[in-house]
């Protein structure tokens, strides 16, 4: 950690960024899930989408990781690769995933469909097209539980009615034969989670899983999930637009700007000292209720980079207020500049946090 | 059947009242089905309220609270059951259409999707004049979409010729709101106009927004989900739960200070980056879910769910009633009282 900061930058801006010289975010290793160096492009006719770019995190049993980001920054992408849901021949992957020591990437398509759901579970954004309309929602659990583990139907069935119980739902017997659409949008997540919790996983991928709820539903299935994973000891990554969310309900988190992780810290640690300026400029332009009425948000011009252009230097530098020359002809890579806190940036440095308003 | 509330004018600069709203009231029948409940939806229920010239009003609610239908009657689209909504003193309720449709010029709408919003299919020039049709020369509308389109900071020259799917969701609804702005409206209803945005493009719209209403001196009815962005935007707060309005109050005093035990759930409610895991300082949750608005509960329609809840609030309907200078709420054991 001796490090200078201009060493640092020196030493970043000669390292080629790309493949093994990228620092590896803080302690990937001994963790139940290990993202090394992920790389996701899709052939989308003559171009390619570079969806997601060196990316590497890890997630510990019992923790939870927030990643955040707007929409394209690569974050539903991650998520769906980790599920190993994009198989499609013109999607390319590159770099490792490992589950408990199981590397994930080029396992086979019924390996991975055994996992999924038992190992790991996902709960989605929309949680009416992830349920069958036609079938009760009881039954859905049932044939969830009886897809991982030879249990008797019966057997099955009061599982799925205590696990409608555990995720508060309401009258679970009588809701066991409910079909989704008498549910409200609140109650379908609420069976939507109970179905990911059907086999105990020890992975479980919450993508934008409140975005669609209304705040005083998203504070309860936010809390339930919290409650549930003390109780199964999962791992959990929240995938979020929301910088509130994961404050409020992750230990740490990765911030995703155009298919990388820019800046991964504890999420403490990173609320009390911004470094990486995306960051900065995500935080102040949420408008949050600690603000004064009219209070002129702080904006930075311009959209994020065209995914189907590589990219020449920090991705972020043609928005960045601190721009730099070297920011546009090199790209910075994500280091650990202080401890377990590491922001990919030229010219923020380990000394001074980003001011805060 | 309908109770009448003191309408209390709004704190605006000029004290001019712009719109007045009185026990307004909408209703639709549902026919039941499986699944659903069938009967009259309570989607709004006596609501009054007013807005000064140049104020902005955020209307703050969950879904099904009835906060765009209460904009839409307003608008008279469709028309209410029952009430009154002066816009400049002329009662909107009692007019002919044709009548109706000249009021409604000076009331312009910006709506939630930016692209189901505008037509795939016309240029944008075409999209921000087309409500000055029939009101002026060609030319002068095509100088007017110029202007309009650089207020909202889309330079003519690139954006003109374009049409909506070559435009980003932030630039479509920047376009929504040339379009809305070309007539020169006084009162701009705004229907969680930044919603379906990123993080950073909703920053430069609500900051688009708020110049517009300086320079231009618009009132907003800005009707929004997220309390984060109706206090960012808004001169007075109301909160709606079920068709009915619980409390208006200017907003830094609503945020400080709630007196109705729902804004003070929905506040708890909300995360904020202060409040972090393990801290204690994690959202509070209320418990259960709004009931039906076929079958809302008598008396007040949060006692269901209300942690202060009394025999009195299922027997009589509590009133919106002014209990402090510019604070309305209606409640009959008010928060810190």
């Amino acid at each position: 950690m001796a490090v200078s900061r201009s060493d640092r930058a020196l030493k970043s801006a000669v390292a080629p960024n790309a493949s093994g010289a990228a620092a590896p975010s803080p302690a990937t290793a001994g963790r139940l899930l290990e993202v090394e160096h992920l790389e996701v492009a899709f052939q989308v006719g003559a171009s390619t989408v570079h969806a997601v770019n060196d990316v590497s995190f890890g997630i510990a049993e019992g923790r939870t990781l927030g990643i955040i980001g707007e929409s394209g920054s690569g974050k539903s992408v991650t998520a769906r690769t980790i599920l190993g849901l994009l198989r499609a021949s013109n999607v390319r992957v590159g770099g490792s995933i490992r589950f408990d020591g199981t590397e994930l990437l080029g396992l086979s398509e019924r390996r991975l469909s055994e996992l999924r759901g038992s190992q790991i579970a996902l709960v989605p954004q929309d949680p009416t097209r992830s349920l069958n309309p036609t079938v009760q929602i009881g039954k859905q659990i049932v044939e969830a539980i009886r897809l991982h583990e030879a249990v008797p139907r019966e057997a099955a069935k009061r599982r799925a009615i205590d696990l409608l119980g555990r995720v508060r739902l309401p009258s679970p017997n009588q809701r066991f034969f409910e079909y989704p659409h008498q549910l409200s949008g609140g109650m379908r997540q609420r069976a939507v989670i109970a179905m990911a919790l059907s086999c105990s996983p020890r992975l479980l991928i919450a993508d934008e899983a409140t975005t669609a709820l209304d705040v005083t539903t998203q504070a309860q299935i936010m809390e339930l999930l919290m409650d549930l994973q003390r109780d199964f000891n999962m791992a959990m990554l929240v995938i979020s637009h929301d910088i509130a969310i994961a404050a409020a309900y992750t230990d740490e988190v990765a911030v995703m700007y155009a298919g990388r992780v820019v800046e991964h810290a504890p999420t403490g640690r990173l609320l009390e000292g911004v470094r990486m300026p995306y960051t900065q400029a995500l935080l102040e332009a949420v408008p949050t209720i600690d603000r004064a009425p009219h209070a002129p948000l702080r904006v930075v011009p311009g959209v994020p980079p065209d995914p189907t252009h590589a990219i020449v230097g920090c991705a972020f530098a043609k928005r960045c207020p601190l721009v730099q020359e070297i920011c546009t002809t090199e790209t910075p890579a994500l280091l650990e500049h202080l401890p377990l806190h590491s922001w990919a940036c030229f010219v923020s440095g380990p000394e001074v946090a980003v001011e805060r308003r | 059947m309908s109770v009448t509330t003191a309408s209390v004018t709004p704190a605006s600069a000029n004290g001019e009242t712009l719109l007045e709203v009185r026990d307004l009231t909408q209703e639709f029948y549902v026919r039941p089905r499986p699944g659903v409940l069938g009967g009259v939806v309570h989607a709004v229920s006596e609501v009054s309220l007013s807005l000064g010239a140049g104020e902005a009003l955020g209307v703050v609610g969950e879904t099904g609270c009835g906060k765009s239908t209460l904009a839409r009657s307003i608008l008279q689209m469709p028309r209410p059951k029952s009430g009154e909504v002066r816009f400049h003193g002329t009662d909107l309720v009692s007019l002919r259409p044709k009548e109706l449709r000249e009021a409604r010029r000076r009331m312009q709408v910006v709506f939630q999707d930016p692209f189901s919003s505008l037509d795939p299919k016309m240029r944008v020039a075409d999209i921000v004049q087309e409500p000055l049709v029939g009101r002026m020369g060609k030319d002068e509308r095509a100088e007017r979409a110029e202007h309009m389109l650089n207020v909202v900071g889309l330079t003519p020259s690139r954006f003109a010729d374009r049409r909506p799917r070559q435009l980003s969701g932030g630039q479509c609804q920047r376009v929504a709101i040339a379009r809305a702005l070309s007539v020169g409206p006084d009162l701009v209803v705004c229907d969680e106009p930044v919603s379906s945005l990123d993080v950073l493009v909703q920053a430069q719209i609500l900051n688009l927004l708020e110049e517009l209403r300086t320079e231009l001196h618009i009132a907003y009815l800005f009707i929004s989900h997220d309390l984060a962005v109706v206090k960012q935007v808004s001169d007075r707060v109301a909160v709606m739960y079920l068709g009915r309005i619980c409390e208006v109050a200017p907003t830094a005093r609503l945020f400080d200070e709630p007196l109705h035990p729902y804004t003070a759930a929905l506040l708890d409610a909300n995360p904020s980056v202060h409040a972090r895991k393990g801290s204690g300082a994690r959202p509070a949750t209320i418990t259960g879910e709004p009931p039906s608005a076929v079958n809302p509960p008598s008396g007040c329609r949060f006692r269901t769910r209300c942690p202060l809840a009394q025999e009195r609030c299922a027997a009589e309907t509590p009133l919106l009633r002014e209990i402090a200078a510019g604070r309305q709420v209606a409640c009959h054991f008010p928060l810190g009282s």
